[in-house]
């Protein structure tokens, strides 16, 4: 549809690119970052930081990038002398009331203002004798704080808030040099997705309360991941340092979350760093459990399904991965089976600028996955069928006192892949170390079943394997030749035989914003 | 009419001749002065041939930009259903400027009789005047004349039998100048801060609550009866320097003048004279020194630039300033223009919205070293830093705020360098406490 | 038709008491049937309000926001946008002075220090201890021909000069 396409040169570079694209996108699309501070693809462009002013070739004045539209044959220039005399120019008026705290900043090493400064600021200050303005540091809400002084009035909160929010809490209060963000005394800034304009602040205005101080931006390592929060599969960054998650953030992702993650969801990650882990497999050795290594575990594992052909309950937790799901599913293929994934339900919260997504009531990441691959939502069916079943396993399902009554009289075998210690279940034949999510790649299927990847975050503690490893281990058996699956991917591969629905899927296919699965080859082994 | 003043023989007495009459304030006495002729004749006339008659006679905005009245009308799409606007520009704020306030004040009904016009050209139902908080005397004026224009049949449902309806509403600004910027001003009746619009799109596609709008100050507005009635010719008959700027245009002279007051000149005026023979010039014993002839958002002229300039649009520009809203602050020998320069870009500190980064950080840094100049702490290199600020001020906002303010300070350097050099030589005595 | 221009001096009203009511909410029922939208209405509402009760509260906000369907911070970002908007107490009279350049030129200073002097006022923005006055300087009151025009409530005064000052004040002294 080449006449739907305009063609242009930015910095040299001809892009052809659909109409109406502004000269912001275009750029992008050819490879050239034109720097900006108020605009943000999910929000309206204000225009009004005044950063993104471009040349454009015939026009009489500087442009501004992010509203102006792409024309056929048009020249733009980025880096041309005059375009960056003007970002000069704003960048050194955003800082002569900047303070210069970057030592003590949360958004240091990850700050806009900073970089572009570093990129192409003036070396000195000719704003030397003034005072800076001052205002002190004020509470907006539950997890917000804001730090006038550093704000550069980009209004990308304000936006967010009414604009995808809708919810207009924060404005700009008085005019000129004396604006700042406002709030009014009895409207805190608690809303379900508030934490977002805290993503949104180009600068170290707005932080959160439960990041502050805790780490320097350069000593983060960042993993691509999926949120576990709900059904929506929001895209997110577990961000950690020394193996430790210091907090998660949205990861753009068009079709699913744009660039926004629920409070619910970002604040959803103690878990992760729990330190009373399983940390070495555990046998049953009369009324206790010792520790023991993998082969003997694995081994035991083998003979006791061997040893029955039936029934058996699943009972799995709503974070396990498609992979552990799927594996651990084929371990009893062929016998009656009672499988119920636990999930939590809560209440919906939408976003409402954002079409299609909200904090889900099922606060399972894989549900859908999980029906894909025979569980049902039955819990107390599961659990009523546990007395009767020839062996049970429990993955990783948090368990309710009377479930754990119920496991401690059941008359088979019991098997728990946990990632913490089980209680009162003595009688376990099993309890095998597993990791959690952020400690394994893996793959969940959200509610519009979108299968997306997450990667290992940190390192599993001790002895931990993923659910799969284990599952695996045992359906190939034991045995130097024995074929198991070495690696998430290997497993994922492994799904497709008996679920067409992932046949001939890889993970290079999903990439890293994921694939709608075809519903038409959903169709469930018995 | 040189209002507060008689009127001078060089006048060309058209909007200003009731000036002064209170008699021109009632629906009956406006009716007496062959007030809403204009009105039933236009009502006669398809919209297209009162925008072709306005087109033709070269009108153009009175409100400082002069962009033609005519074309600007005939930018509106063709009507559509949807609602159309029209908004009177009530709100002048520009320093040096009064004289729409005089409009108001003294024959609202000619401003209501150019809005009806108006309307009717552009096929707007709805009307609405944006006036100025300040201005308390014409709002109440005005406010009698809509209800008296409510009761006579010329505005309403069936507005003088026309079988169209035409309403006007009132609205009061709250202190604010840069709602005198037209966008600014649609976000304001809109219910917003008074923040000037990214443009486009423009207001003819999306104005008022998102429909088309066309913006026209009061004296454009009150300028369109008269065309109506005397005819295109007449109206572009009345030039004295370039064809394309005709008609007459209330001139605000203050400042330095021995008598201040609106004078209605026909565009191409002399503005020596008008400074000095009309306004009577500097008081006894003073010389001119400096005028800025379009409201206080122009480049300063020197004495001697005014010499031979003729007031037009034209003119005014080839002396490297602009005619503006025709606002003319005067100043003699005795101003400081150091002072005056600090004074006006205060104006644009207190005023600038807060949205653009130039206009918000470099208006207040402007004035910080216009202070540290005036309270004899000035640097050498003071003046080129003034310069480079209104060099990143100018071209490069949203609206022109900012290069309003960098307008005189450039002009001032350029023209007045000497009065900022004694300051920062530290020949002259500080006019500030040091800050 | 329409609201006036805000009224002065305020009528004694408690800053906690509601002021969208009876009059002043009848007075903002008929602006919302004039205006295409409940927001347009925001700026005639808040002159409404400080009207009624000389200068608008956290707790007026609160109504004009739950009557035109809008947040209160969204208003409050409206309301301080406005320089004729009193955010605080102000004293009965509020006497608004231009200093801007036009009348500057013309002595506008002078004129302000008088004001402050004969009112008792201490400072710009303050109030006179009698609480009757409070002085500010404004940017241009459009006026520029008649220097120095003074805002005295809704009384505009034309071609104030220091020695007019206290025969100006003292109508208002009279008054209340």
């Amino acid at each position: 549809m080449a006449e739907d396409l305009v063609t242009v040169t930015i910095d040299g570079i001809r892009v052809a690119v659909a109409t109406g694209t502004t000269i912001i996108e275009a750029a992008k699309q050819a490879g050239v970052l034109v720097p900006h501070y108020c605009y943000h693809p999910s929000l309206p462009s204000p225009a009004l930081c005044r950063m993104c002013l471009v040349e454009v070739e015939k026009a009489p004045k500087l442009l501004p990038a992010c509203v102006t539209q792409v024309a056929e044959g048009q020249v733009v220039h980025v880096g041309s002398p005059k375009a960056r005399e003007a970002r000069q120019g704003v960048l050194e008026f955003l800082l002569i009331n900047h303070p210069l705290d970057c030592p003590i900043c949360d958004q240091a090493g990850e700050c806009e203002l900073q970089d572009y400064v570093f990129q192409e600021g003036r070396a000195g200050t000719r704003y030397a004798e003034y005072a800076k303005r001052f205002s002190p540091v004020e509470d907006f809400g539950p997890d917000i704080l804001y730090v006038p002084n550093r704000c550069i009035l980009c209004t990308r909160c304000v936006r967010f808030m009414e604009d995808v929010a809708r919810e207009p809490v924060l404005n700009v209060s008085e005019r000129g040099d004396r604006a700042y963000i406002g709030i009014a005394d009895d409207q805190p800034l608690d809303h379900a997705w508030a934490g977002n304009v805290v993503d949104l602040c180009p600068v170290g205005s707005l932080l959160s309360k439960d990041f502050l101080h805790k780490a320097r931006a350069w000593d983060l390592d960042k993993t691509a991941s999926v949120c576990p929060g709900c059904t929506q599969g929001c895209n997110i960054t577990i961000d950690t340092r020394d193996d430790v998650v210091v907090r998660l953030r949205p990861r753009p992702n068009l079709d699913v979350n744009r660039h926004f993650i629920c409070d619910y969801g970002r604040m959803n990650y103690r878990w992760m760093n729990r330190g009373d882990r399983v940390e070495a497999p555990l046998v049953r050795e009369g009324p206790r459990h010792v520790a023991t290594d993998w082969d003997t575990a694995l081994d035991r594992f083998g003979q006791l399904l061997r040893a029955t052909s039936g029934p058996a309950v699943l009972l799995a937790s709503g974070r396990a991965s498609t992979e552990s799901l799927g594996l651990v599913r084929r371990l009893v293929e062929g016998w009656p089976v009672s499988a119920a994934l636990q999930v939590p339900v809560g209440e919906e919260v939408p976003l409402a600028g954002i079409p299609n997504l909200a904090l889900r009531p099922e606060r399972a990441p894989n549900l859908a996955g999980a029906r894909l691959l025979g569980y049902g939502t039955d819990r107390a069916g599961a659990i009523g069928a546990v007395r009767d079943a020839a062996v049970v396993i429990v993955l990783d399902a948090e368990l309710t006192a009377e479930e754990r009554r119920a496991l401690a009289a059941a008359n088979g075998a019991v098997v728990l892949l946990a990632t913490v210690p089980p209680d009162g279940l003595g009688n376990a034949q099993l309890v095998l170390p597993v990791t959690t999510m952020a400690e394994e790649n893996g793959t969940y299927v959200n509610r519009d079943w979108r299968i997306q990847r997450f990667l290992q975050a940190k390192a599993a503690p001790g002895m931990a394997r993923p659910a799969w490893w284990i599952a695996g281990e045992v359906l190939a058996g034991p045995g130097p030749d024995a074929d198991a699956p070495a690696t998430a991917e290997q497993a994922f591969a492994l799904l497709g035989g008996a679920f067409p629905v992932f046949a001939g899927l890889t993970y290079a296919d999903l990439g890293f914003t994921g694939r709608v699965l075809d519903r038409t080859l959903a169709a469930v082994p018995a | 009419m040189g209002f507060p003043h008689t009127s001078h023989p060089r006048e060309t007495v058209v909007l200003s001749q009731y000036f002064g009459d209170p008699g021109a304030l009632s629906y009956a006495g406006w009716l007496q002065r062959g007030g809403y002729e204009a009105l039933r004749q236009a009502l006669g006339m398809t919209p297209d041939a009162v925008v072709a008659a306005v087109k033709e006679s070269g009108l153009r905005g009175r409100g400082g930009a002069g962009f033609p009245a005519g074309l600007k009308w005939s930018l509106m799409p063709k009507p559509d259903g949807r609602a159309r606007y029209l908004v009177c520009n009530a709100d002048e704020s520009e320093p040096g400027t009064f004289k729409d306030r005089e409009i108001m004040r003294w024959t609202p009904h000619a401003l209501l009789e150019g809005c009806a016009i108006a309307a009717h050209a552009i096929s707007a139902e709805t009307c609405f005047i944006y006036i100025r908080g300040e201005f308390t005397d014409p709002w109440r004026i005005v406010s009698a004349a809509v209800e008296e224009a409510y009761a006579n049949g010329v505005l309403g449902r069936d507005a003088l039998g026309s079988g169209r309806p035409l309403d006007v509403i009132l609205h009061r600004g709250a202190g604010a100048y840069i709602c005198g910027e037209e966008t600014a001003m649609l976000n304001s009746i809109e219910g917003k801060r008074g923040n000037p619009r990214i443009k486009p799109p423009y207001p003819a596609q999306c104005g008022l609550f998102g429909m088309p709008t066309t913006i026209n100050n009061v004296e454009t507005l009150a300028a369109v009866p008269h065309i109506i009635r005397r005819g295109a010719e007449w109206y572009k008959g009345l030039a004295l320097g370039n064809p394309k700027s005709t008609g007459t245009k209330l001139i605000s002279v203050c400042g330095h003048v021995q008598r201040p007051g609106n004078y209605e000149i026909t565009l191409g005026f002399p503005m020596k004279d008008l400074i000095f023979e009309l306004a009577g010039g500097p008081p006894a014993g003073r010389r001119l020194k400096a005028v800025i002839p379009g409201g206080s958002s122009v480049p300063i002229m020197s004495a001697d630039e005014v010499e031979d300039c003729p007031t037009d649009y034209e003119g005014v520009a080839a002396k490297g300033s602009m005619l503006g809203s025709g606002g003319m602050i005067v100043m003699d020998d005795s101003a400081d223009m150091v002072y005056q320069i600090w004074r006006l870009a205060r104006f644009y500190a207190h005023e600038s919205c807060a949205q653009c980064t130039q206009c918000r950080e470099g208006t207040a840094w402007t004035v910080k070293v216009l202070e540290r100049i005036l309270g004899g702490k000035g640097k050498e290199d003071d003046l080129q830093l003034l310069l480079d600020l209104a060099e990143n001020m100018t071209g490069k906002t949203i609206c022109v705020l900012s290069d309003s303010c960098a307008a005189p300070v450039v002009s001032g350097i350029k023209k007045f360098r000497g009065e900022f050099e004694a300051y920062i030589a530290r020949a002259r005595k500080p006019a500030l406490a040091a800050v | 038709m329409s609201h006036g221009a805000h009224g002065a001096p305020a009528p004694p009203l408690a800053p906690h008491e509601p002021v969208l009511v009876g009059e002043t909410r009848a007075k903002l029922d008929q602006l919302l049937a004039r205006y295409p939208t409940k927001q347009a209405c925001l700026l005639p509402a808040l002159w409404l309000v400080q009207e009624a009760r000389g200068w608008i509260s956290e707790g007026a906000i609160g109504e004009v926001a739950a009557a035109l369907g809008l947040t209160p911070a969204y208003v409050k970002g409206v309301v301080t946008f406005y320089t004729m908007y009193h955010t605080h107490p102000v004293g009965r009279h509020f006497i608004q002075v231009c200093t801007t350049s036009p009348c500057g030129l013309c002595g506008a200073e002078d004129t302000m220090r008088a004001l402050l002097r004969e009112t008792g006022c201490e400072e710009l923005g303050a109030t006179s201890p009698d609480g009757r006055f409070t002085v500010i300087e404004v940017e241009c009151l459009g006026a520029c021909g008649f220097p120095t025009p003074v805002l005295v409530d809704d009384d505009f005064i034309e071609s104030v000069t220091p020695a007019k000052v206290p025969e100006i004040l003292a109508k208002y002294q009279a008054n209340g």
